[in-house]
């Protein structure tokens, strides 16, 4: 693969990086990051991804832009309301960087969907930027039993917490929270809201993680959990122990069918 | 003695369980928050049975949703 002039000036901060430099650079442009969920997360680690130059980007959303979502939802813009959110994350990756294949999967995800949409592009990484313990639950069932890495991330309030699984080398989301709450018994951002900056600071750092995985550098979030409060400005990382016995990453995993856990009837 | 939760120190005036412990701190929903004692989960049905001694470490991790509901 050769650059362009273009390119060249267009990842020069990246590859100056010793980390990064020419090798790394063509890495991420044959790189694919599947981003699920447009949202307070997904859009803040689309947009530093694509201009990072992450040559393929899939995008997972059945909504339309809301004007409710524009407070944290950095990708979307205000002549973009009522558009599906995967046109309108397209549109403003491919405004930023033309260099970004992305992949549109206007749907929700499911049992049914998500193993056939990881498989599609087979990605290298996936990003969940999912406000719901189904959807969550159900992104790391799938992949720990596809062998396929993931960020995973929550945030409410003024808070959030991340951690990355890397098959064979950490814990996996249920190894430490191991059935998601009931319905209606955990508030959503919604209910509870979230301060717009915290997708950002979160998904961000989501992004970072993707990067990291792809170029190989640096100690990827596996095995601790990054816990973040914005009212005391404070990040913890806290080691998370092991599972052996994880129902789907522990030494005899009993899990091998996805589950549709029961979805609250959510408008987020 | 003296326990970290979750990164800090508190001063317990004698030997409680897990399950006083989650009473004294105020944890809302402590059937859906996960315990780690000193780097191992304690399920939750260990809380009323297990002691916490001085020097203890206990982290509480909780739920977390947000981003977009799919």
């Amino acid at each position: 693969m050769k650059f362009t002039n273009e390119q060249m000036e267009r990842y020069s901060r990246n590859i100056i990086l010793n980390e990064v430099g020419v090798k790394g650079q063509i890495k991420l442009l044959e790189s694919k990051v599947l981003i699920v969920g447009t949202g307070g997360l997904g859009a803040p680690a689309a947009l530093y991804l694509a201009a990072a130059g992450v040559g393929t980007i899939g995008l997972v959303d059945a909504d339309a832009v809301d004007l409710s979502n524009l407070q944290r939802q950095i990708i979307h813009s205000t002549t973009k309301v009522g558009k599906p959110k995967v046109a309108s994350g397209r549109e403003a990756i491919n405004d930023l960087n033309p260099d970004v294949n992305v992949v549109t999967y206007q749907e929700w995800v499911s049992s049914a969907n998500i193993t056939d949409i990881i498989k599609d592009e087979d990605y290298d990484f996936i990003i969940d930027g999912t406000d719901n313990f189904p959807a969550k639950f159900l992104i790391n069932d799938a992949c720990v039993l596809l062998h396929k890495p993931f960020s995973h991330a929550g945030i409410i309030k003024f808070f959030g917490q991340t951690m990355t699984y890397v098959p064979g080398q950490g814990p996996c989301y249920r190894c430490v929270f191991l059935n998601p709450p009931p319905p209606n018994t955990v508030p959503t951002c919604k209910e509870a809201g979230v301060l717009g900056v915290m997708g950002g600071i979160i998904g961000t750092v989501q992004a970072t993680e993707a990067v990291k995985y792809l170029l190989g550098i640096g100690e990827l979030l596996t095995g601790r959990l990054l816990v973040f409060d914005a009212l005391e400005m404070e990040f913890r990382t806290v080691t998370l122990a092991s599972r052996k016995n994880c129902v789907v990453c522990g030494e005899n995993p009993t899990l091998k069918d996805l589950i549709d856990y029961e979805q609250r009837a959510c408008e987020l | 003695m003296i326990v970290k939760v979750n990164g800090n120190e508190v001063v317990l005036e004698k030997a409680i369980s897990l399950k006083e412990l989650l009473v004294v701190q105020q944890v809302r929903t402590p059937e859906y928050v996960t315990v780690q004692l000193n780097n191992e989960f304690i399920s939750a049905g260990s809380f009323e049975d297990t002691l916490i001694k001085d020097g203890d470490e206990i982290e509480f991790l909780y739920f977390m949703g947000g981003g977009q509901a799919l």
